[in-house]
């Protein structure tokens, strides 16, 4: 009976320190997230305006300068990263046909943000939205949650890394909008790659930017508007 | 009454058993390994399918985890004797499995060696962190609930600690429905209707798999189940089938009534291969309406045959979130309203999925965990159900 006893009082420690354990990251909750500023200045708002009229079908140049400028592949397995596509789109109704290049909208209100455990997947103050690599434990919750799939999970080990841009097996990435570019006052590759001019990168935020003034002149939307993301890249002639 | 000798052949069968989970549990550990070796490209799983059948797995073990509790709480909240006497099994099943669910969740992650960082940065907006808490507390909670009705000091708490489990059970099945109905863009998820609905999954499934162990531990022991406390398990397991049928209809209709939802609808009920025979073959027929005629067709309804309806219902378990995992995911997202489109992103494609056996061995792998904490814990302690000589409820 007392074998009984101590083994039952030896199975309520165990118990109990299994408790404590499971508890910990509970206790940790309150801890405040680091803020990120990284310099971005809130004032700033980067968007794309995609003319779809001048996009070419066929045209995968934005791809490739992407494609090179971040480090990637080029490969479209399903486990390859992409970061930008082309979608050949055909209206179901009219028969129309267009093309134009697909990634990460910057969205004012992420979701993947949203539903990020960690914090990993944040937005900078001038609208960018990224995933802090040391921080991504690679659940993919946010690739569940983008409406636009424009997120990969890098599914390999990664080999000769363009050293502005770091990547890591296991974490997921998505397009930058080139953010290291931009802190040299460059423009993102895709936007200088593309021959016809059909992808105009700025600042919404400033209503003298070309960006703003087109936005203002022209008919353009937003992907997905019902969801209400207010995304900062916006397509003219869907 | 027992012969020695049949005493020595159990107590080997016992260790043949363990260590075969055991063997299960170090095979999960060696795909963990690969994985993190060679990166999730020896899953299955892709930038289309990014939960797989690690998934399926813990969510399961998770959401029966849950549902296991009512055993408990029918004993504790609503004070039925029966289910009193079971409250204790109950409780060990509903942490074993919590164990091995948290286990293959965490260990599919694409940086397991970050789970620090996961405890330490916390994003209060997200489900799957809220989920940190509710699973954590859960194991807390149902340990010091075992607590109250094992130590005899402590069994003036046991209401209130099963009270507490009792809530914090349905917050826990509600979070876990959340993390899909989160998913607005998605049209497989994105549904109000996917809480209360893996509530009542977790009823069914909990049940299911607590009447599995409560046979095996009886006729372990050569005892038999008091007929009428079987009749009365089985009746309500045959309630919370129909019940999880019920929800998943509903599901299913209102997505079939919203226009837009009616072509994920088609590709799951009818058009979706693997997925549509899953859930046709696998939930509804094995699932549910298989185990309801051994339950209450005359002439069956005995000791094998509910405990067969109950690896019915697991296995019907795993068929549905198969396709509400691995189907949801693979029907397109509908970026584009009103047009076709094509890329090479598998924009507008079916997207293809094959589990790897990495994958299978981590799934098995955490059930193992389970087995092993059940069945080492049910013979050094005493978990077998101590029935009052009459039943008075
Ligand atoms: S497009 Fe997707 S990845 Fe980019 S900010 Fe929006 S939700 Fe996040
Ligand atoms: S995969 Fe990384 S970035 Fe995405 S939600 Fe998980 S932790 Fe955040």
């Amino acid at each position: 009976m007392s074998d009984v006893n101590s083994q039952r009082r030896n199975f309520l420690k165990t118990s109990l320190g299994a408790a404590a354990v499971a508890i910990a990251p509970g206790m940790l909750l309150f801890q405040v997230a680091q803020g990120k500023s990284d310099g971005a200045d809130a004032k700033v708002r980067w968007g794309m305006l995609i003319d779809t009229a001048q996009c070419k079908p066929g045209c995968n140049d934005c791809v490739t300068a992407c494609n090179k400028e971040n480090g990637l592949s080029g490969g479209i397995a399903v486990t390859d990263s992409q970061w930008i596509r082309k979608i050949d789109l055909k209206d179901i109704s009219t028969g129309r046909e267009i093309s134009l290049p697909m990634m990460c909208q910057h969205c004012e209100n992420p979701p993947c943000v949203d539903v990020c455990p960690t914090a990993a997947s944040f937005k900078r103050p001038d609208g960018i939205v990224l995933v802090d690599k040391h921080r991504c434990i690679g659940c993919r919750y946010c690739m569940m949650a983008c409406p636009y799939k424009a997120r990969s999970f890098v599914h390999e080990p990664i080999h000769d890394q363009n050293p502005d841009v770091p990547r890591g097996k296991g974490t997921v990435e998505s397009c930058t909008f080139c953010v290291h570019r931009l802190d040299e006052g460059t423009q993102p590759a895709c936007a200088e790659a593309c021959p016809n001019k059909a992808i105009l990168f700025g600042n919404l935020n400033d209503p003298e930017s070309e960006i703003s003034k087109k936005i203002h002149s022209v008919a353009s939307i937003q992907i997905r508007a019902d969801l209400q993301l207010n995304t900062g890249v916006h397509y003219q002639g869907l | 009454m027992p012969t020695l000798a049949s005493l020595h052949f159990k107590n080997r069968i016992y260790y043949v058993l363990l260590a075969v989970a055991g063997l299960v549990a170090t095979a999960g550990m060696f795909a963990v390994h690969m994985m993190e070796e060679h990166g999730h490209i020896i899953s299955g799983m892709n930038n289309q399918i990014v939960w797989g059948m690690p998934h399926v797995f813990a969510i399961f073990l998770i959401v029966a985890a849950s549902g296991v509790l009512n055993v408990a709480s029918i004993g504790s909240v609503f004070g039925k004797a029966i289910y009193k006497a079971r409250a204790p099994l109950a409780s060990l099943l509903s942490l074993a499995m919590l164990a091995g669910g948290l286990t293959v969740l965490m260990l599919d992650l694409g940086r397991p060696d970050r789970i620090i960082v996961a405890a330490t940065n916390y994003n209060v907006t997200s489900v799957f962190a809220w989920n940190v808490i509710l699973y954590s507390g859960m194991f807390s909670l149902v340990i010091l609930y075992l607590w109250t009705m094992m130590e005899r000091r402590m069994n003036p708490w046991n209401k209130a600690a099963g009270l507490a489990v009792f809530v914090w059970r349905f917050v826990l099945t509600t979070g876990t429905g959340l993390i899909f109905a989160f998913l607005t863009a998605r049209q497989a998820y994105g549904s109000a209707l996917l809480p209360p609905m893996f509530i009542v999954l977790s009823f069914a499934w909990g049940l299911a798999v607590f009447h599995v162990v409560q046979s095996n531990i009886y006729s372990w022991n050569e005892k038999v189940l008091n007929p009428d406390i079987l009749k009365r398990q089985k009746n309500l397991l045959g309630i919370f089938i129909i019940g999880s049928m019920y929800m998943v209809a509903t599901y299913h209709m209102t997505n079939l009534y919203f226009s837009h939802q009616t072509g994920f609808e088609h590709f799951i009920l009818r058009d979706g291969g693997v997925y549509t025979n899953l859930f046709w073959w696998g939930y509804v027929l094995v699932g549910n309406i298989l185990p309801l005629v051994l339950i209450y067709f005359p002439g069956l309804g005995k000791m094998k045959c509910v405990m067969f309806a109950s690896l019915l219902v697991v296995l019907g378990a795993f068929s549905l979130l198969y396709v509400f995992i691995i189907g949801g995911q693979a029907y397109p997202l509908n970026i584009f309203p009103g047009f076709t489109v094509s890329s090479t992103f598998g924009d507008g494609q079916i997207g293809s999925y094959i589990p790897s056996k990495y994958e299978i061995m981590l799934g098995f792998g955490g059930l193992a965990i389970a087995f092993i904490i059940t069945t080492v814990s049910v013979r050094v302690l005493n978990f077998m159900p101590q029935d009052k000589p009459y039943i008075s409820d």
